[in-house]
């Protein structure tokens, strides 16, 4: 009796008897027997027998009161309730029955059976209030399709991170052409988009893809919703895969980007990316995953060499890696080779060569050689080197090498006749046809350079036709044709001998040949005109093959996708849309802010636990945000001793929001409130225009210095920071951050300034009035100056509604310049320009602190916005950067020596920072 | 998205199959079959594949291919991510991933598939939700439930799903409340002949073993966060704390997670704790050849390397080896030519050597490549990129808990070519 019980125990084929016994359990009135009834048959799906005869005995048993036995059932019916409609549509009140059981995953079953019933659902509701949403089978009659678009709509504005994903892969199913539904939607759905699952994320940033192609400019032209970056931005969290679709965005964002605004913006998101693959290409353990991103960096580096080059020690190949792991990496190692780093890579390529895999070591000579092709300056190495290969052991590298070999030769056959006398010898042992044909190919073609050995090769090649492959049959006729047309002498009977076999051969290909070229070249009274041109043709001037990248066409599909990686077009692909000619209208996406009334805190505090806040903030002010965060601290007093202790930092705006979270709890119930809300604080964050730039993140490396202190202020202090963020009204304008906190007990009003005074040439943007900064509030602004690139100051006056302060703020040399990406050769280039009087060098030495590269990047960095530039040398490092006003551009190289002995060398057209920057870095690196 | 999912053993059969939309025949498993022929290993099937009517994503693990039948337009790492999902969570239930334990299971596995994923489309991945929805296995329950006629179905929604922290189950309890971080890091490098760096990096990983009661609130934090230029975080870290204050701070998952990855890029200079003097040479004459290796301590910052191993996949025309080792143990494999010299610890004072001579296979040429190196050893107590914890401090919760942390560099893809 045990024995039958067990699910193991089913044999392959099933007797009807065997299936009555299964139903009788299933008849029985015991659980525990139906039970082991529907584990049998459950057993018997998975292992794809079929199983629906038994359809009348299950579905029976889908009222049972046993959860396991009735979420079986359920199981079984999603699996045939498709094959026997008629009798799954009678039990439907059974279903509908069970749906009053409060058990929600099972009525989640009943739904899916009732959607491959295709039984219209009146439940919809009823599954979404509990947030089981997922996807349903959606071919349903188009009468239907309007009804569940207004499901849609409706879930589409529900706010929380649990249903957006699915319901976004609802909408591009159902109706992916409704664009308008998202309009309302697309900020929020920006704001969730980072707290959403991993596969939501997926689907939803492919839509908003989709949705930025439609609706925005092409950001190379003009500036783009950045808000739309932002939530990308700040994605680069953990979900790998959807990392992965970043990169086409970014595709679509696509360099030039230097004169766009968001530059700075966009070189982060792309070095990430990149980390992000190169990661995946090594942490990751799992070939498959391997195989992925390296087709894309494949197809990436064609366009966008620089972008990889630095990283290119990250494609080197382990004897261990999987043979098609190893061919991709060699074709992005091939991509990446230039100039200046193909004697790297060639060395590389040497250790390849010797490798066991001789796939592998194939595809490495074919590397060379298109090494070899491209640039020019290493032909004759890469020649020299192949033809060493010939004596090899293996045959199919000598074959391989050939075929390479053969190609390059097209290139310049005169200076290499002693290479082609080479590879003639080589035809008594070489046996792989490629390699035969393509040695006979080349002794045709440059008879001329050989003209002693053509005929003998091909006296040997007549000995041994009849056994020969057919391309070498095909290439012996060719050969023979060449020889006859240029040293008919010697080679007519040969020829005629040649032509004959291959008439009685078996393949009507090389028969069709032999007398189409037999009429051609051998003059007879019937022979046409064409045979006069007979040399021309044979002997007619071949062009050098161009051996490309086979990934080289693959960038019109969408990275990451599937049709990319075939590169076929895969059924349901849809191409990106264009970007529009004339934005459409982006008011269209403004959300109606719900009137924001004041309340007591206690309600606040209320209110706050009814609401699920978000996990991670949803803005981008950092300060005042990370209390929402502590929406789900229980006790917020905990963490402020911490945080205090931790002022060492110094980030003023944390001191200020600790003060002010004392005194009220105002602004930081307001930034647990939802998104609408938070749109709202965007607008009250005054800035000078710079849209969301303003809301970037307050790095803990800012230095922020005193603008007005307490005391002097009566209450008032104010501090600045240079944020190193673009300006976007005016490129040539220092980004200055004030923040303002009142600690007073009364409400200051009409903050502005006044009365600018500045030296020749300067220039400032003011920031917009703050009409109301209530007691104990802070708040933050942004203003530009144009500093000219000079360390002057910018006096004025800052007023409130009752006082007057004369201010003043001097910028450090290195706040005056922004970062600029360049690649080294590009650095060494510029750099040997900026000599002599440009150039300022100093010795130091280093303080025991900072004797790591790492300490010195973080020092020079924190003293100047510069940012890294990539280097081969671990001694050495180098910065770049331009100053903000005349674009000049400043480099800095510290290279390093032993014992914390150190030089520093800046470059820069102007002397005068120059001087003050070697001074700045100096001073950060010794102290 | 995801229309089948097959799962097809070593050999080539099929033993589960499990649909989503409409069935899908098995015999579209013979177009994989065919590419998995024309493959010498299993690793080198293409991932990808295409047939008339569908598209074959595969991925290999644990001896068990996991084959999706799709088709339409999907991106295909979002498909093996996902298949690897379910292997981790076939492993995450049964303890291991392998055929017979998935046939044993067969009906828990089809609940859990049922699950993951809905129309195709994944749907409830994370381990603790799905623990809460269907109970893995153990022997108490299975004695239990055919006592009582219980169930391993959970029959409430689980918590985890509706609130925002869908990765942590409500209500757990611990009488020991004690939470262990261990600081994993590989170096991946590669050394040639002479012993000069080629490409040398490290790749970290936080592993965490958090049990905890309630919904405790952890901060993480580094003496020397400025290491790490590049990180990818478990989901529950809150990403802008890390980019403010470079410090972690999440609720974290019950039991065992990945809190973080890491790699120090190869632009900082990696220490490489040994040295490595080879010589592999093959006569030209008489079907022999010699191999000397010698190990030595590099950088190894005062700790001790242990666990210290070396494999060599010889050429396939050395027949067997005759070696001495001062130290440890060495074996070859025949069939598979791979040469595995245990060390054990490293000893500076007295450094391991493996010499002694090969023999060939008479009459085969002489071998053109020679074998590389790859390297195996251990450090305890050592980050080799130098990152320490600071502190862990816990909010939310009244208790104390119990910490720790433990440091361990181990070698990666550790390759010496010759």
């Amino acid at each position: 009796m045990k024995e039958e019980t067990r699910p193991c125990v089913i044999p392959g084929c099933f007797s009807a008897r065997r299936h009555d016994d299964l139903k009788e359990m299933l008849d029985s009135n015991k659980d525990s027997l139906k039970l082991e009834a529907m584990k049998r048959i459950v057993a018997m799906i998975a292992r794809g027998k079929n199983a629906s005869d038994l359809f009348p005995a299950v579905v029976k048993n889908v009222a049972c009161k046993n959860i396991e036995v009735k979420k079986l059932v359920y199981v079984y019916l999603v699996r045939y309730a498709e094959e026997q409609q008629d009798l799954a549509l009678l039990s439907i009140s059974t279903f509908q029955r069970g749906l009053k059981v409060q058990l929600i995953s099972i009525s989640a079953f009943f739904v899916k059976v009732s959607t491959v019933l295709k039984v219209k659902k009146q439940s919809y509701r009823f599954i979404f209030s509990h947030n089981k949403t997922s996807s349903f089978d959606f071919s349903l009659d188009p009468e239907q399709k309007d009804q569940l678009i207004e499901v849609i709509e409706k879930l589409l504005a529900d706010k929380t991170t649990l249903v957006a994903g699915s319901v976004v892969m609802a909408f591009e199913e159902v109706c992916p052409e409704r664009i308008d539904l998202i309009h309302k939607n697309y900020r929020k759905l920006c704001n969730l988009l980072i707290d959403v699952e991993e596969w939501g994320q997926v689907v939803i940033i492919n839509m908003l893809t989709r949705y930025a192609r439609t609706q925005f400019l092409n950001p190379n032209i003009n500036e783009t919703d950045s808000s739309f970056l932002f939530p990308c931005m700040r994605l680069f969290k953990s979900h790998s895969i959807a990392l992965w679709f970043l990169s086409e965005l970014f595709r679509a964002v696509s360099l030039p980007i230097e004169q766009s605004h968001d530059a700075a913006l966009i070189y982060t998101a792309i070095r990430k990316i990149l980390i992000c693959c190169l990661t995946h290409v090594h942490v990751s353990c799992f070939s498959e995953v391997q195989y992925v991103v390296l087709q894309n960096v494949a197809t990436m580096t064609i366009k966008r060499r620089g972008m990889f080059e630095p990283y290119l020690k990250s494609f080197y190949i382990r004897s261990t890696d999987p043979t098609q792991i190893k061919i991709l990496k060699l074709e992005v190692l091939t991509n990446l080779a230039n100039e200046t780093n193909i004697s790297t890579i060639l060395r590389e390529f040497q250790t390849y060569i010797k490798s066991m895999d001789k796939d592998f070591v194939a595809a490495t000579i074919q590397a060379i050689g298109r090494c070899a092709t491209n640039i020019g300056e290493v032909r004759d190495t890469c020649l020299n080197g192949l033809v060493q290969l010939l004596s090899n052991r293996d045959e199919l590298v000598v074959a391989e090498s050939v075929v390479v070999i053969k190609k390059l030769l097209q290139m310049q056959p005169e200076k290499h006749s002693d290479i082609i006398k080479h590879m003639a010898k080589l035809t008594d042992n070489i046996q792989v046809p490629m390699a035969r044909a393509s040695i006979l190919w080349l002794i045709g073609e440059y008879c001329e350079h050989v003209p002693k050995i053509a005929p003998d090769v091909l006296r040997k090649m007549a000995k041994s036709f009849t056994n020969e492959e057919d391309i070498v049959k095909l290439q012996i006729i060719n050969l023979a044709a060449k020889l006859y047309l240029t040293n008919s002498k010697q080679t007519k009977l040969l020829t005629q001998y040649v032509l004959n076999l291959a008439k009685y051969d078996q393949n009507y290909d090389i028969r069709d040949r032999a007398r189409f070229i037999r009429q051609l070249i051998v003059p007879t009274e019937k022979s046409g005109a064409l045979s006069k041109y007979a040399k021309k043709l044979f002997l007619a001037l071949k062009p050098a093959p161009v051996l490309e990248s086979p990934f080289k066409d693959r960038d019109h599909f969408q990275l990451g996708s599937l049709s990319h990686l075939l590169n076929a077009k895969a059924g349901g692909y849809q191409e990106l849309p264009d970007w529009p000619e004339a934005a459409p209208d982006p008011s269209v996406r403004n959300v109606e802010v719900p009137e924001w009334t004041k309340c007591s805190s206690r309600e606040k505090r209320k209110e706050k636990k009814v609401e699920k806040p978000f996990y991670s903030d949803s803005e981008g002010e950092s300060g005042a945000t990370e209390s929402a965060d502590s929406g789900n601290f229980s006790e917020e007093e905990v963490r402020k001793p911490e945080r205090k202790s931790k002022q060492s930092k110094s980030d003023s705006e944390s001191e200020s929001e600790s003060e002010s979270e004392s005194e009220s709890s105002e602004s930081e119930s307001e930034d647990s409130e939802d998104s609408e809300a938070e749109l709202k604080k965007k607008k009250k964050v005054v800035s000078g225009g710079g849209g969301s730039f303003s809301v970037m993140t307050w790095r803990p490396a800012l230095k922020s210095y005193e603008l007005l202190h307490r005391i002097t202020g009566e209450g008032l202090s104010v501090e600045y920071c240079f944020s190193r963020q673009p300006f976007i009204p005016d490129a040539n304008m220092v980004a200055v951050q004030v923040h303002f906190t009142n600690n007073s007990t009364s409400d200051t009003k009409s903050l502005h300034m006044e009365d600018v005074k500045l030296q020749s040439g300067m220039r400032v943007k003011e920031f917009p009035e703050i009409e109301l900064l209530p007691a104990g509030e802070t708040a933050t602004a942004v203003m530009g100056i144009d500093f000219c690139d000079s360390t002057q100051t910018a006096n004025f006056q800052l007023c409130t509604h009752t006082r007057k302060f004369f201010v003043s703020i001097q910028p450090p040399v290195g706040e005056l310049m922004r970062p600029f990406f360049m690649t080294e050769n590009e650095f060494k280039k510029e750099q040997g320009q900026l000599m002599g009087m440009n150039e300022i060098t100093e010795k130091l030495t280093l303080d025991v602190k900072c004797r790591n590269e790492h300490a010195i990047v973080q020092k020079v960095t924190t003293a100047a916005n510069l940012s890294r530039v990539p280097c081969g040398s671990d001694k050495e490092c180098r910065f770049a950067g331009r100053t903000v006003t005349s674009s000049s551009l400043v480099l800095v190289t510290v290279a390093t020596k032993d014992q914390g002995a150190a030089q520093l060398t800046v470059n820069c057209e102007k002397m005068v920072i120059g001087t003050m920057l070697v001074k700045d870095i100096l001073l950060a690196l010794t102290q | 998205m995801i229309d089948s999912l097959f799962l097809i053993n070593h050999s080539g059969d099929i033993f589960l199959e499990k649909h989503w939309k409409s069935v899908i025949s098995r015999s579209v498993c013979d177009y994989f079959f065919e590419a998995k022929e024309k493959a010498v290993d299993p690793e080198n099937v293409a991932p990808v594949l295409q047939t008339p009517h569908h598209y074959l994503i595969s991925i290999y693990r644990d001896k068990i291919f996991f084959l999706s039948a799709i088709q339409t337009e999907v991106p295909p790492l979002f498909v093996i991510e996902f298949l690897h999902r379910v292997g981790d969570t076939f492993l995450d239930y049964f303890g291991e991933c392998s055929e017979t334990v998935i046939k044993d299971n067969v009906v828990i596995v089809y609940e859990l598939l049922e699950e993951m994923l809905d129309n195709g489309f994944p749907l409830a991945t994370e381990s603790n939700v799905l623990k809460e929805m269907i109970k893995p296995p153990n022997i108490l329950r299975s004695v239990v439930n055919t006592l009582t006629g219980g169930s391993n179905v959970g029959n409430t929604l689980p918590t985890g799903q509706l609130s925002n922290v869908p990765w942590r189950r409500a209500g757990v309890k611990y009488t020991n409340n004690e939470a262990y971080f261990d600081v994993i890091e590989e170096i991946d490098a590669i050394l040639d002949k002479s012993g000069t760096t080629v490409f040398a990096e490290i790749q970290g990983v936080i592993e965490a073993c958090v049990r905890l009661t309630g919904m405790p609130d952890l901060t993480l934090s580094f003496m020397n966060p400025r290491l790490l230029d590049d990180v990818s975080f478990h989901p529950c870290v809150r990403f802008k704390r890390w980019e403010s204050e470079r410090v972690l701070s999440f609720i974290p998952p019950d039991g065992n997670f990945t809190l973080m990855s890491y790699q120090v890029s190869s632009q900082n200079l990696v220490a490489i704790p040994v040295y490595v003097k080879q010589n592999i040479s093959f006569l030209e004459a008489g079907s022999c050849g010699r191999l000397d290796i010698t190990i030595g301590p590099k950088q190894t910052m005062g700790k001790t390397v242990e666990g210290l191993m070396v494999t060599v996949h010889m050429p396939k025309a050395v027949l067997t080896v005759n070696l001495t080792a001062t130290q440890g143990t060495h074996t070859y494999d025949l069939a598979t030519k791979v040469l595995v010299w245990d060390i054990g610890k490293l000893n500076p004072q007295k450094l391991p050597n493996l010499r002694g001579s090969l023999s060939m296979q008479p009459g085969a040429p002489k071998p053109e490549e020679y074998p590389s190196l790859n390297i195996d050893l251990k450090i305890q107590q050592l980050a080799i990129s130098g990152l320490k914890v600071s502190r862990l401090d816990m909010y939310g919760e009244k208790y104390k808990p119990f910490k720790g942390v433990k440091y361990l560099t181990k070698a990666g893809k550790f390759q010496v070519r010759t």
